[in-house]
């Protein structure tokens, strides 16, 4: 059975010893120190800090195992299996993070004359390109940071859309359907609209009838996940185009769930005006423990105005950055994206080409419906929503059954897997499943550890009917048990920060 | 490529496939696609490029970038909210160790404490150099940062007037615009000192109201000067109720006094140059804090990590704390959309910190700043420049102008790029009323002799 590693480590802040230095500065030349003179002087007085910050003091030995003995306590997906449903938790392959360390692109500073990084622009540029025909969208914009980012641009773009036309002050409802992802509706109050949520049918699909029932001349657009967190194509797209599109609303695309469909159908052909692009998601990129990701933005040919600056434009023989766009609803951040993470999807695109694309989408699908056949058969499990219609990438299992028969909910059953060298599924989303688990495989596994999981699973469900304590008392292998959370968040123990921690030792920690 | 046997997708064997198609129950993988509408199945290819092995990638990546020209090749002198500094090679080494790279957010925390705990050490860390109690372990960037501080004042006060200074990055400023925009705050600037550069505080009583939500000050400033009325400001800010949010450079808080300690309300800032590289401008990393006070923290954007215990109080562990502030409770209640975020780039600037400690950030901040001073010197000594305009104490930008010399920045930069050296970042567009003027940067990489070869280059080219 599996077993993390687990350290006694200590926050940092104990460890060291008074006058330890774990990097040594270049030394000022004494001529320019002769020059400049004291320092003391050259600070204004009251902007002097007084008393050096308190920071650990180690040395370089003690801050490399340090860090080590930490990374030996986490889980990535080179530890092993990582089904976070929605997430898209696929392998990230080593070229990429070699060409990224590149100093040829660390080195590079955002405002250096454009002669000089000619080969990343084209670089970006290209990728702009792939990207906005996988999407089937005419523009695409690279700059925003990540998923949740990608949508705030989106919705920006709605309202300047709207107000263009001379409609801002009218369109001011964003429809979300109730199987969104939470930054969806996060995002367009952001973007200052009303959220309007719009129920699932048994089918897992939108409501159209809701749906129609929503949709007015307040509409400024329809934020949606294809396949969406269920797994499930909204097979009505066509009919949910036209009404929102009728109704002179905007289509948001969603692009979280974008792995199953690559280069099978693509969002702008659907009738999408904006689409989002996880690219740490989609295009293998490592989440980094939370990021950075990417989440460039594509649109219709009508929205390309509106796009963050700058544009970057190629004139036949050199790459150039064009700022001058009047329409444009500015800056969202600094520069232009995070590059490196961009060029690492640059790399798994040429990795694949069309064909291997469009097999890592038909893979995933594959890989998610074997499990998914193996999953049902689990007592306790079961399918919300039409449980014989093929999902796409990802299958939600609802435990509600095994809780109601043994008390062991969806959280147990997670825990239950780190025990076994798994990851979790997401839990717990989407809101409209009761204890919900979403599993998402993708393509990157074989079938062995798919096989792997049904059994653990299947064993895990077991133990919850025969020894349940086993499964509520879960994990047992993993670095820690069992977390207090509800503590962590309470004001009275609540401890953020190292200075925190001083400050109320001895309260209740 | 052999398409039915790609390196990243175990199954692409048709065998295997087959087999588990068969234990479905279905004869084509297109029948996994029935719900797709049939006109919008794609039939035709797309114009993507051919598949490579690994080696032509690399190839070909590698001959693309070959064009980029680095630090490394030519000293480059820009600044200007991404900075060059040096990256301690253990730093590289941690941030590549797979259990933290291709980790996804700590959503299970007892398979994940590693990351957790790193990043709650960053917190603290951060918490110590700008002197305030509570940090999130990320934003996308000081921008952003910054839009966020802005919308969390409004929150937090109920009032929606924002005062930011003249001096700020344009680049900033429009990201704060946008998200301003939406939320119907306003944003106001306040004037600068014609001689010192520092906030013009007649100005700033003029504007500041009851309506005022917050005040927003830099230091050091976009010009890279330091602004020494922040008691000032602070109180000025606190007695008409608003908050104080201060933008800060951390390369400056070993030598300069940290924003809590004049009482910040919210610091924010760029962490991008605590042991991160370059990157062409990203990914970035936005610094978050705020003081201990419930009303301040539960308003707070993006994740915080916290300190607890096991629940048979066992041992001591990390977890994320407060989510319901965020997205997956409170929707669109959240007190932000931000999900992923910087979190690898802050466990770099951990390690980053960990290493420096309070000696190596004291002597972080006096290398830079002799040298940034060192480039004054000579700078202002040439015909016709004048290097800093500004009558105050600078950090390690400063602005240089050429209209003694009657040159244009463009026309200047062009020529130094010729001895191979990159100049300073153009602003005579973003501020025309400064003339033709560039702001430059010197940090610790940066050394004499190159210092040198600039104002050489300069006087060379500035003479004719
Ligand atoms: C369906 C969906 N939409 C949007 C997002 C937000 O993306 P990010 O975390 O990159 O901001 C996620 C990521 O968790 C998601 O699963």
């Amino acid at each position: 059975m599996y077993k993390q590693a687990s350290w006694n480590e200590s926050v940092i802040f104990t460890l060291g010893k008074s006058g330890r230095v774990g990097h040594i500065l270049p030394e000022v030349e004494e001529e320019i120190k002769a020059t400049i003179g004291d320092l003391k002087t050259a600070v204004p007085e009251n902007l002097q800090r007084t008393t050096n910050p308190n920071l650990p003091e180690l040395s370089e030995v003690e801050v490399a195992r340090h860090f080590i003995r930490l990374s030996e306590m986490n889980y990535g997906i080179d530890s092993g299996f990582y089904p976070l449903g929605s997430c898209t938790m696929k392998y990230n392959p080593k070229i990429n993070e070699n060409l990224a360390s590149s100093p040829a692109i660390n080195m590079i500073h955002p405002y250096q004359d454009e002669s000089t990084v000619q080969g990343i622009l084209k670089i970006l540029y290209r990728l702009e390109r792939w990207l906005a025909e996988i999407t089937g969208t005419y523009e695409v914009c690279l700059q925003p940071a990540a998923g949740a980012h990608g949508e705030f641009v989106g919705t920006l773009l709605m309202r300047a859309y709207h107000k263009f036309k001379g409609e801002s002050e009218k369109r001011t409802e964003v429809i979300v359907p109730d199987s969104a992802h939470g930054t969806n509706p996060a995002s367009a109050a952001m973007a200052g609209f009303n959220v309007v949520v719009v129920p699932s049918n048994d089918d897992g699909c939108i409501s159209l009838g809701a749906l129609k029932a929503v949709v007015s001349e307040r509409t400024a657009g329809l934020m949606l996940t294809n396949p969406n967190t269920l797994g499930i194509f909204e097979k009505n797209i066509d009919e949910i185009a036209r009404i929102v599109h009728e109704a002179g609303g905007l289509l948001y695309y969603d692009g979280a769930n974008l792995n199953p469909i690559l280069c099978k159908t693509r969002p702008g052909d659907m009738g999408f005006d904006i689409v989002h692009i996880n690219i740490h998601k989609t295009f293998s990129t490592p989440h980094g423990g939370g990021g950075p990701g990417a989440g460039p933005v594509g649109v219709s040919k009508e929205l390309a105005r509106f796009l963050p600056v700058p544009r970057i434009v190629f004139d036949g023989k050199h790459y150039h950055f064009d700022y001058d766009r009047p329409d444009s609803i500015g800056k969202i951040r600094s520069f232009y994206g995070n590059v490196t993470v961009l060029l690492k999807a640059y790399a798994y695109i040429l990795s694949l080409g069309f064909e291997g694309l469009k097999e890592v989408a038909e893979v995933s699908v594959l890989n998610a419906n074997y499990l998914l056949k193996k999953l049902k058969e689990i007592k306790g499990l079961t399918l919300p929503y039409d449980s014989e219609k093929p999902r796409k990438h990802e299958c939600v299992f609802s435990a509600k059954t095994l809780k109601n028969e043994t008390g062991v909910s969806a959280l147990n059953v997670a825990k239950r897997l780190l025990d076994y060298g798994i990851h979790a599924p997401t839990i717990y989303f989407p809101m409209i499943v009761d204890e919900a688990l979403m599993i998402e495989p993708t393509e990157t596994v074989e079938k062995e550890e798919l096989d792997h999981f049904a059994e653990v699973m299947r064993k895990i469900c077991a133990e919850a009917y025969t020894t349940p304590e086993v499964v509520l008392k879960a994990p047992h292998n993993t670095a820690v048990p069992r977390l207090d959370e509800v503590k962590a968040s309470h004001p009275r123990t609540m401890t953020l920060s190292w200075r925190m921690h001083k400050k109320r030792k001895g309260k209740n920690l | 490529m052999d398409k039915h046997n790609h390196p990243y997708i175990p199954n692409s064997q048709p065998e295997i496939k087959q087999e588990m198609m068969q234990e479905i129950g279905i004869d084509s993988i297109d029948e996994l696609y029935v719900d797709v509408p049939e006109k919008y199945r794609l039939r035709k290819s797309l114009n993507l490029p051919k598949a490579l092995s690994e080696f032509e990638i690399k190839k070909h990546v590698e001959a693309l970038l070959s064009k980029n020209k680095t630090c490394d090749n030519m000293p480059i002198f820009l600044g200007a909210g991404c900075w060059p500094h040096y990256v301690p090679a253990v730093v590289k080494e941690i941030v590549q160790r797979s259990e933290f790279l291709t980790a996804y957010t700590p959503y299970q925390p007892e398979i994940s404490q590693g990351m957790l705990q790193a990043l709650f050490e960053y917190q603290s860390m951060i918490c110590e150099l700008t002197g305030m109690d509570v940090a999130n372990c990320s934003m996308y960037d000081w921008a952003s940062a910054l839009g966020e501080a802005a919308r969390m004042a409004v929150r937090v006060t109920g009032r929606n007037e924002v005062l930011i200074p003249r001096i700020i990055h344009p680049e900033r400023a429009a990201t704060l615009q946008a998200y301003a925009e939406p939320a119907e705050i306003k944003i106001q600037q306040i004037a600068y000192n014609r001689e010192t550069g520092q906030v013009d505080l007649e100005d700033l009583n003029n504007k500041i109201c009851d309506k005022t939500a917050a005040v927003y000050i830099e230091n050091p400033s976009y010009f890279g000067f330091i602004e020494t009325q922040v008691d000032e400001i602070s109180k000025q800010a606190h007695v008409h109720g608003a908050l104080l949010i201060v933008g800060v450079d951390p390369t400056s808080l070993g030598i300069l006094k940290p924003p809590g300690d004049y009482g910040a309300d919210i610091a924010i800032g760029e962490a991008q140059p605590l042991g991160n590289s370059m990157n062409f401008g990203g990914p970035l990393l936005g610094i978050f804090a705020c003081r201990d006070d419930m009303n301040l923290i539960r308003q707070m954007p993006g994740r915080i990590i916290g300190l607890t215990t096991t629940t048979d109080n066992s041992k001591q562990g990390f977890c994320m704390t407060l989510q319901t502030r965020e997205q997956h409770i409170r929707r669109e209640k959240a007190t932000s959309n931000i999900c992923s975020n910087e979190a690898l780039c802050a466990v770099a600037s951990a390690v980053y910190m960990a290493l420096l400690g309070p000696q190596g950030f004291r002597k972080l901040g006096e290398t830079i700043m002799y040298k940034a001073n060192y480039a004054i010197h000579l700078l202002s000594k040439i015909d016709g420049v004048k290097a800093p305009i500004f009558k105050s104490a600078h950090f390690k930008e400063f602005t240089v102008n050429f209209d003694g010399a009657k040159s244009h920045v463009e026309e200047v930069n062009r020529k130094l790029l010729k001895h191979q050296i990159h100049g300073g970042k153009n602003l005579s567009k973003e501020f025309p009323g400064l003339g033709e003027t560039a702001l430059y940067c010197v940090t610790e990489i940066h050394s004499k002799e190159e210092i040198e070869r600039l104002a050489e280059a300069l006087e060379k080219i500035l003479a004719g």
